[in-house]
């Protein structure tokens, strides 16, 4: 009953490849973006913006990196947390170096960074594969965390090794530092995280993404089909690593406002991007979002019903909390491997046949 | 059986609902602990949780709180990790009439708080940890780090190194290693130990440990090779036990091993039993439990079965730095309330309660902590107080820890220059007028 494309015929080409090609779509994406830049900024105050929903986009963001390069080309990278490392740091060199730049091109210098950073961590890609990749990569978070911690070049010699992002200001309105407003922190990174899935969902329907994913597929047959997996490869990895980067320079200047390379970046930060995808769904710009949101969200809604619903004390409530996600972890992995954006695809299928299904 | 579950479930919820609303109406105190009961330093998080919960417990039994507001202690876990941390402060700032005062109990926590807090015009009491230049009251109004810091700690550790050799000139030539938690935390003291060792002449050995600090076989065979006279640790959780226990297997002599007053707890020791005998570290307050406070404590929270922890384990290290963090947080508020004539002081007043805070032997005696620390005093410019540090020894045939040495002065012409240094680095970095103070 919903979500019936029935009687809605494409008659341009222009139609046949709109990104929403159902009304139900258009409608939805339409209605969420009005209300995620329209009304959610008039709402938000500090916690809103700080724990959750900057939280979420900062993930999402490096979950869509990430997918890039796992999801469509089928590279498995456990190198993200040094990857956003690279982001963080390169915007806060840039930014500390020249105050007067305008934070976007900073923003969009340090992807660009990574993105080189990320291509020479990629070489091994051409002769290694799989779980030895994920090695190499592994050897890329070891050595960037290393580097960032050792070198005092990257944080200006501060004492403890620690990098505080300074105050900057995009179109007059201050976003980072104490003083910025959540409201414009929020809409800065929803508008950035964006154009970001916008771009992104443009690439992998393209002939670029359509390589990565024949690589994914089969390496061989792609080669003998004419691509050069050299091109499509490094791409990927150009393309993932600047997503990465850029989210990296969000997460330390926007969200956290400080980091500490050891903490900030470390393994754990690779897996719970692996995680986001994993879950989310491989090969989905909209798993990334709501890989992002359960891996996030969950947590956090089980620790408020825990301890402010039911009087949990703090200390056995986090033990509860971190049982029960691993719980739900494997809940959802078993009923569909797939992750939650095939779970949203089901559902919309069952919908549209609802209430009469066969 | 679904069903039974779930009307279980919202039973509990609709229950514990009204419990928790409820509390938030009267006047009161709320004071946020940003505590760890879990994580891989929940060891050392878990005392110290306890005494700050049970000595505020106390003060709303004994006294029905500060001045008789209520203190409503509000714990969030946040397991030592920063970004959780985040969370938490979002979380617990608006509680009831707004948070007094944090206590962030991890440096990560504390960088990232002090301009947040700094903002939102709330204390920040780093009780000698977090940002050591935070002393410098003209650039950091809002954070405090009383009694004394890292960069106090590293200059008694050399003073004390100095005075055992015979002398500060004896140093010169000898070797001392840093083994340190390779974070901000244990970075901290490393350009003191730089400055002092050109100043005295002895060569820095730097050993860096990786989070969480399980494997440092490497570290101690450097140690057992290069032989250091002396060796100083920034440690923290099980980083501590095993750097000890490494320690007695290459037989490092134990009295030339000092480490800093968060790898000086029982629970650092025991692990390496008889072996630990005569390991030194630093502290600012005794250790046990014969004080009056303590015996409050026994008699109005675990009598009555509202205890934190296990009653044995009341007077411990860490639980003791909890009892002198929440009584220093409460003499504050306290103080607050007298300069501003009001049982409801704001986050803004707490302020001007710790920057005028002034606890000196009487008022300990008073408090039923006679001797427990000694006497501090915050100024406006000075947000750290008197800075001293003493040494205190493990005996692990008794399993106690005593004090071996008086109270410490640091070296001030050294650290006065590296907190202006580094307080002004930072205040230009983020564009802050530096106040005056008069």
């Amino acid at each position: 009953m919903f979500y019936r494309e029935a009687g809605q015929f494409k008659t341009s080409y222009k139609a046949d490849q709109a990104i929403f090609t159902i009304t139900q779509d258009k409608f939805f994406v339409g209605a969420f973006l009005i209300i995620a830049f329209g009304v959610v900024p008039f709402f938000i105050d500090d916690y809103w913006a700080n724990a959750i929903l900057i939280h979420v986009l900062v993930y999402a963001l490096a979950g869509l990196g990430l997918n890039i390069l796992t999801g469509y080309c089928g590279q498995v990278s456990l190198g993200t947390g040094g990857f956003m490392a690279v982001g963080a740091y390169a915007s806060y060199k840039l930014t500390t170096s020249f105050p007067e730049l305008n934070f976007i091109i900073v923003l969009l210098l340090s992807g660009g960074v990574t993105a080189c950073v990320g291509m020479f961590f990629g070489l091994p890609s051409l002769r290694i594969k799989g779980f030895y990749l994920a090695v190499a990569t592994l050897a890329a978070q070891f050595f960037l965390v290393w580097l960032f911690n050792k070198v005092g070049w990257f944080f200006n010699y501060s004492p403890t090794g620690m990098i505080v992002s300074p105050p900057r200001e995009v179109f007059g309105f201050l976003i980072t530092g104490p003083e910025a407003s959540p409201a414009v922190r929020y809409l800065f990174c929803l508008s950035v995280v964006t154009v970001f899935a916008l771009a992104a969902k443009n690439i992998v329907r393209g002939r670029i993404g359509r390589s990565w994913m024949a690589i994914r597929d089969m390496d061989i047959a792609a080669e003998l089909i004419g691509i050069r997996p050299l091109e499509a490869k490094l791409s990927a990895f150009a393309v993932s690593s600047f997503y990465v980067g850029v989210a990296g320079a969000l997460y330390f200047n926007v969200w956290l406002g400080t980091a500490e390379p050891t903490e900030a970046f470390d393994i754990f930060q690779s897996f719970f991007v692996l995680f986001i995808v994993i879950i989310g769904g491989l090969g989905s710009i909209l798993g990334s979002f709501l890989g992002a949101a359960f891996m996030v969200l969950v947590p956090i809604t089980l620790k408020t019903i825990m301890v402010d619903g039911m009087g949990f004390a703090v200390g056995a409530a986090k033990h509860v909390e971190v049982m029960l996600l691993g719980s739900l972890i494997i809940f959802f992995l078993i009923v569909e491997p797939h992750g939650l954006a095939r779970l949203w695809q089901i559902l919309k299928e069952k919908l549209r046949r609802w209430p009469f299904p066969y | 059986m679904r069903l039974k579950l779930l009307t279980k479930a919202l039973a509990v919820a609709a229950v514990a609902m009204p419990l928790t609303t409820a509390v938030a109406d009267a006047a009161e105190l709320t004071i946020p602990g940003t505590i760890y009961r879990t994580g891989p330093y929940a060891p050392n998080g878990i005392p110290w949780a306890n005494g700050i919960a049970d000595y505020y417990a106390m003060l709303n039994e004994r006294d029905g709180g500060i001045e008789g507001t209520k203190i409503n202690y509000v714990e969030c876990e946040t397991a030592y990790n920063t970004k959780q941390g985040v969370e938490c402060y979002e979380n617990t700032k608006g509680v009831g009439s707004g948070a007094l005062v944090y206590q962030p109990m991890s440096t990560g926590i504390t960088y990232q708080l002090i301009p947040k807090a700094t903002e939102d015009k709330i204390p920040v009491f780093s009780m000698g940890y977090g940002r050591t230049s935070a002393a410098n009251g003209k650039v950091f109004p809002y954070v405090f780090n009383m009694p004394a810091t890292y960069w106090d700690q590293a200059s008694v550790f050399v003073k004390y190194a100095g005075e055992k050799e015979g002398g500060m000139d004896k140093l010169k030539g000898k070797k001392i290693a840093l083994v340190y938690h390779n974070s901000a935390y244990g970075k901290e003291p490393i350009r003191t130990l730089e400055e002092l060792s050109k100043k005295h002449g002895f060569d820095l050995m730097l050993l860096a440990v990786d989070h969480p600090g399980q494997e440092q076989k490497a570290t101690w065979l450097q140690i057992r090779r290069e032989r250091p006279d002396w060796v100083f640790m920034w440690g923290w959780g099980v980083m501590n036990q095993v750097a000890i226990k490494e320690a007695s297997s290459i037989r490092y002599p134990m009295d030339h091993f000092i480490g800093v007053w968060w790898s000086g707890s029982e629970n650092d020791v025991t692990p390496a039993g008889e072996d630990a005998h005569g390991y030194l570290s630093a502290t600012f307050h005794a250790s046990g439990d014969n004080f009056r406070a303590h015996d409050d404590i026994k008699k109005f929270v675990y009598d009555k079965g509202k205890g934190h922890g296990d009653r044995d384990r009341i007077g411990e290290v860490l639980y003791n730095r909890g009892v002198v963090a929440a009584m220093w947080t409460s003499e504050a508020i306290r103080n607050a309330m007298r300069i501003h004539n009001t049982k409801t002081p704001t986050s803004e007043q707490v302020r001007d309660g710790f920057e005028s805070l002034n606890v000196d032997a009487k008022r300990l005696a008073v408090l039923g902590l006679e001797g427990f620390t000694y006497p501090i005093q915050v100024t406006c410019e000075n947000h750290t107080g008197p800075g001293k540090v003493a040494l205190q020894q493990w005996d692990a045939k008794k399993g106690e820890w005593s004090l071996v040495t008086d109270f410490y002065s640091s070296d001030r012409d050294v650290i006065d220059k590296l907190i202006a240094d580094d307080s002004m680095a930072y205040a230009k970095e983020n564009n802050i007028t530096p106040r005056t103070c008069n």
